[in-house]
This record gives C-alpha cells, sequence and structure tokens, in this order.
C-alpha cells in the first residue's frame, strides 16, 4: 500500500463516486417505483416531464428544493434539524463496507471497488443501521406532533424486534463462511459444486434457503417497506415519523429511506447470492460491478413489487411475526448450520 | 498510555457527578451507564498496555451486566412512574408503597 | 495522527458526557450520551479493539439507549424535574466529591508510571482474537452471563405486567 495520504486520497474518491451513484440512483428508484406500482395498479404514471417521464425526478428536487424552510410550533429546534442529516449520513456509511466488485481491482494496493473493508464486517453494517435509527426516533419526537411521535414509537419497536431475527439469521451465514468480512465471504462463494453449480449461500440447502426467506423478512420490516411500513402508514398516521417535515429536511429522510433499501438490497445479494459473482468475472474484473449491480437491481425491484402487491399487516401481526415466528425459524436454523458446519467443516471457511 | 486511564477517569467522575445533582431518575441513570463506560474505557486501555485480550473480553461482559441492569431498572422506572407519576428521585423517598 | 485523534475523541467525549449531565430534557441528555458512546467507540478503534467498539455501538447505542429513548417518549412530558432544590448543599459537596474521586484516580493511574504502550499483537482486537480468549478462558462467566440476560428478561416482563397475576 502507498503511504497514508494516498489511501486516504483514495477513499474520498470512492466514496464520493459511491454517494453519487447512490443519489443518483435514489433519484431514478422514486421515478422507477411510481411507474412500477402504476403500471400494476393499472395506471399510468409520470410521463409528462421529458420522455417517459425520466426528468421527473428532476423536476420534483427543484420542487423541493425552493420549498419554505418551515418548523412546526413547540418543536424542538436542535434535534428537529439534526434528524433527517443524521438518518441521511447513516444510510450512505452504511453501503461502506459492501463490496461492489473483485479484490484483484487495485490501484497503488488499495482495492479500488470496496470503500472500506474493517474486522468486523456485516456487524458494521448493523452498527451502523442501528444508529440511523435514531434519526426516525428523533425526527418524530422533535415534531412535537402525534403522528409522528406514534410512528417514531412504532419505528423504534419494530426496529429493535427484527434486528434481533436479522442478527441471529446473519449468524448463520457467518457460520457457513467463517469469516465477518464481506469480501471474504463473497470469495467463498465464487467456487463451484460439481464444477457448475455456484456455491451461492442461496444453495445450501436446507439452510441457504430459510435463512435468505428470514433475511428478507427482517430486511423489509428494517427499511420500513411495505408490508411493514407501519412507521409511516398513510392511512392511520398521515406520514409517520416525517409528517411534519418539508422541502430539504424531508428529501433527507426520503434519501435515507431508499439508500437503506439499496444497501438492504446489496447486503442480501452479497451474502446469498454471490455478491459480484457471475460468468467471465475471473476474465474481466470490472464486469463484477456489472453482475452486482444487476443483482441489485432485481432486488430493488422485487421490494416495489412486493409494495404492489402485499396490504399492510397490522402492528399486533408485526410484533407477532418478528416474535414467535422470525426469532424462533432463526435459532432453529442457527443450530442446523451450527450442526452442518460441524459434520462437513470444509463448508465452513474454518 | 496514562492519557487514555486519566480520560477514563474524567468521565467516571462526570458519571459520578450526575449521579450526585441530578434527581430525574432516567438521567441519573445514563449516569451511572456513564460510569460503566468509563470502565469499560479503562479496560481497554489496561488491554493495550499488557497486550493481553482479556481486557477486551470483560468489556463484553460489562456490556451484558449493562443490558440486564437497563432492562430492569427502566421497568421498576415504569413502574414508579405509573404509581405516583413522577421520576424525580426527591419524590421518590418512602420504603413503603 | 493518532495523538490528533485521541484529543478530539476525548474532547467529544468528555464535552458530550458534561451536556449529557447538565440537560434539563431527557432526550437531550440521551443524544448527548450517544455522543459519548461514538466517541468512546471511536477511541477503542485507536486502542486496537476494533471488535469492542462495534459492540460498544450495536449493544449501547442500537439497544440500550434506544430503550432509553422508548421509556423517555412514553412518560413523555411529566419526566421532568420539580424544581425545588430539598438539600441545599447537595451541588457543591458533589462537585467537591467527585473532584476528589478524579484527583484521587488520577494520582493512582500517573503513580503507576505508565510506559509507552508496547506494538500491539498480531490481529488484536480481531473478533476471532476475542472469541479465542472468550471460549478458551471464559466459558463459564460466558454461560452464567446469558442466565443473567434470562433473569434480565423475566424480571422485566413480571415488572412491566400491569396487574400481577394474583
Amino acid at each position: 500500500m502507498g503511504p497514508l495520504w494516498v489511501v486516504l486520497a483514495i477513499t474520498a474518491v470512492k466514496s464520493l463516486v459511491v454517494i453519487v451513484a447512490l443519489l443518483t440512483a435514489f433519484a431514478y428508484m422514486t421515478w422507477l417505483e411510481r411507474r412500477l406500482v402504476s403500471r400494476f395498479q393499472v395506471r399510468i404514471g409520470p410521463n409528462r416531464v421529458g420522455p417517459f417521464g425520466l426528468l421527473q425526478p428532476v423536476a420534483d428536487g427543484i420542487k423541493l428544493f425552493f420549498k419554505e424552510d418551515f418548523m412546526p410550533s413547540g418543536a424542538d429546534r436542535a434535534l428537529y434539524f439534526i434528524a433527517p442529516g443524521l438518518a441521511m449520513v447513516t444510510a450512505f456509511t452504511a453501503f461502506a463496507v459492501i463490496p461492489f466488485g473483485p479484490p484483484e481491482v487495485k490501484l497503488w494496493g488499495v482495492p479500488l471497488l470496496q470503500i472500506a473493508n474493517p474486522n468486523a464486517g456485516i456487524l458494521f453494517i448493523l452498527a451502523v443501521s442501528s444508529i440511523g435509527l435514531y434519526g426516525i426516533i428523533l425526527g418524530g419526537w422533535s415534531s412535537n406532533s402525534k403522528y409522528p411521535l406514534l410512528g417514531a414509537l412504532r419505528s423504534s419497536a419494530q426496529m429493535i424486534s427484527y434486528e434481533l431475527g436479522v442478527g441471529l439469521t446473519l449468524v448463520s451465514v457467518i457460520l457457513l463462511s467463517g469469516t465477518l468480512q464481506l469480501p471474504q465471504i463473497v470469495e467463498q462463494q465464487t467456487l463451484t459444486w460439481f464444477g457448475f453449480l455456484p456455491r451461492w449461500n442461496i444453495f445450501v440447502i436446507p439452510v441457504g434457503p430459510l435463512a435468505f426467506l428470514l433475511f428478507l423478512i427482517g430486511a423489509t420490516a428494517e427499511t420500513n417497506r411495505a408490508p411493514f411500513d407501519l412507521p409511516e402508514s398513510e392511512q392511520e398516521l398521515t406520514a409517520g415519523y416525517h409528517t411534519e417535515y418539508g422541502g430539504m429536511k424531508f428529501a433527507a429522510f426520503f434519501v435515507a429511506e431508499y439508500v437503506n433499501l439499496v444497501t438492504a438490497s446489496a447486503v442480501a445479494v452479497t451474502l446469498f447470492f454471490g455478491g459480484w459473482d457471475g460468468p467471465f468475472v475471473d476474465q474481466v474484473p470490472l464486469l463484477g460491478v456489472l453482475w452486482f449491480i444487476a443483482k441489485v437491481f432485481a432486488f430493488v425491484f422485487f421490494f416495489i413489487w412486493l409494495r404492489a402487491t402485499l396490504p399492510r399487516v397490522r402492528y399486533d401481526q408485526l410484533m407477532d411475526l418478528g416474535w414467535k415466528l422470525l426469532v424462533p425459524l432463526a435459532i432453529l436454523n442457527l443450530a442446523i448450520t451450527s450442526a452442518i458446519v460441524l459434520i462437513w467443516p470444509s463448508l465452513g471457511g474454518g | 498510555m496514562s492519557d487514555y486511564l486519566i480520560l477514563s477517569g474524567v468521565l467516571f467522575a462526570i458519571g459520578a457527578l450526575g449521579v450526585l445533582v441530578r434527581r430525574n431518575a432516567l438521567i441519573v441513570f445514563m449516569s451511572i451507564e456513564l460510569m460503566l463506560n468509563a470502565v469499560n474505557l479503562a479496560f481497554v486501555s489496561f488491554a493495550r498496555q499488557l497486550n493481553d485480550m482479556t481486557g477486551q473480553v470483560i468489556v463484553f461482559f460489562v456490556l451484558v451486566v449493562a443490558a440486564a441492569e437497563v432492562v430492569v431498572g427502566l421497568a421498576i422506572i415504569v413502574n414508579i412512574f405509573r404509581t405516583k407519576e413522577t421520576v424525580d428521585i426527591d419524590d421518590i423517598d418512602l420504603l413503603r408503597g | 495522527m493518532r495523538s490528533v485523534l485521541f484529543w478530539i475523541l476525548a474532547l467529544a467525549a468528555v464535552g458530550s458526557s458534561l451536556t449529557m449531565i447538565t440537560r434539563s430534557k431527557p432526550v437531550h441528555s440521551a443524544i448527548a450520551f450517544l455522543g459519548t458512546l461514538v466517541s468512546l467507540a471511536g477511541l477503542f478503534l485507536l486502542l486496537y479493539a476494533q471488535f469492542v467498539a462495534i459492540l460498544q455501538i450495536v449493544i449501547y447505542a442500537g439497544a440500550i439507549l434506544v430503550l432509553f429513548l422508548f421509556v423517555i417518549m412514553l412518560l413523555h412530558a411529566r419526566s421532568g424535574e420539580g424544581s425545588v432544590e430539598k438539600l441545599r448543599l447537595q451541588r457543591p459537596l458533589a462537585i467537591v466529591l467527585s473532584l476528589a474521586l478524579l484527583a484521587g484516580v488520577s494520582f493512582l493511574f500517573l503513580q503507576a508510571g505508565l510506559s509507552e504502550a508496547p506494538t500491539p499483537a498480531a490481529g488484536m482486537g480481531t473478533a476471532e482474537e476475542v472469541g479465542k480468549t472468550l471460549f478458551d478462558h471464559f466459558i463459564l462467566p460466558f454461560e452464567v452471563a446469558s442466565v443473567l440476560l434470562l433473569a434480565g428478561i423475566l424480571g422485566a416482563v413480571v415488572l412491566s405486567k400491569k396487574e400481577s397475576w394474583s
């Protein structure tokens, strides 16, 4: 590796590129979601601004930028400002440990296709997302209004409950891989069985599919997506925790929500679908980035599809699902995984 | 190395000050957590000084104790609030309920 | 580099913890405490304790402090302090006592005359090393800790049940 300042400079450039990419992805995800949900509901959706409404995100951005910057009466001034920033910053930070390409692509010894590779890998994502929760709680509390407060309370209870299930599920994946670091987890999945079947974790019957299903349910709840979008359920809580927000501060919450969705998809891809693994990556390493983006896109599409298809659950159903189904199944899955890794140690990394 | 230890002493003293001065049960509780954290910092510093992982593992146990303590303690505070409508510890000076 | 980072984080930790014990609204205290926790995690990183730093955030910031906030919001408006100070000397005495505590502790630490920290062993503070130490030497305390957590869960459930079963 080069001197410290070279590493820092490369990291800064990488972060900047990723942030710009995520912001662009966010802008077009809002467009995509509106178009797709319209199609699912046999409507047309935004098609006025630019061809196919492609400039709609730009128009939305301009509108939000020039909106009046107001504050509800009795709001807690400092926290009202901090909350959206906290939500947005943590959403971006979580993406830092995700490898979006093979580690062989290097510049002065610094891997280019992952921002940082801490020893605690997956746990870093959990840690950062748990700080992101404060954005939602504080946003809801500081607005001094009943709907946001209810949204914040719901959100904190929901996210703590589901983090447990997701965490336990992640442990079984960690057991399968024998490491917490995401590049190594991907590296292991690039191997094959019988020479043709990729060794993606989803194909580790029976624990892989179960772990994936549990993770998917948990991730949907953690990102507050339908059918678990109770913190912002429009019919009961107006808009939930960000009811009292407008203009750029609302935009920050909005960005955080979509970036979290991308991160959740990216984590699912990395842990269960081989990350950047795909045909011809060995020959052309940069192709890995394309595979990665394609897989993440498939997940984003799936989440939008889910939203258009499923009705919202009741709050008690949500809690029942989390505590009485997700957690026990995750523990069961963990036990089976441990047994399998014990019997065939070659499966685990250790 | 002693700068880390002094810092942990400062944080511990601030936590103790919070416990002694504040009367809001929630903030007193947070001050106790701060003291636990200060001790954690001292443990990790000693682990670094002695090149021994034991200090870091102790932090893990402190975290467990803190979690159990907070869960029960907050339940008690909520219970007190239900019966007495206050979390000011000066108002909770009776041994009978 | 390290000492600059140390001073930034140390000032952040002391500043936010002082903020924590001086705010009148519990929510502000909790957020200040969040600042303390995050700066402490940074200090752990400087001390080659990566895994502990992450644990600190996941457990303290992600679970314990959220529980605090949850309770503060449930008790909402009426969770302030009464304005009457019952003990007049409490505040000055408390300050004197904590300063005395600080002086004593600092004296002890300086007395120990610690030298420069040695170069850390390879892999210090990684998840692997923590796991090895934990399960090689502390397996009984580890099991006891799980029982303690179970007791905590049961205690919370029993305490927060509205009416007792009797």
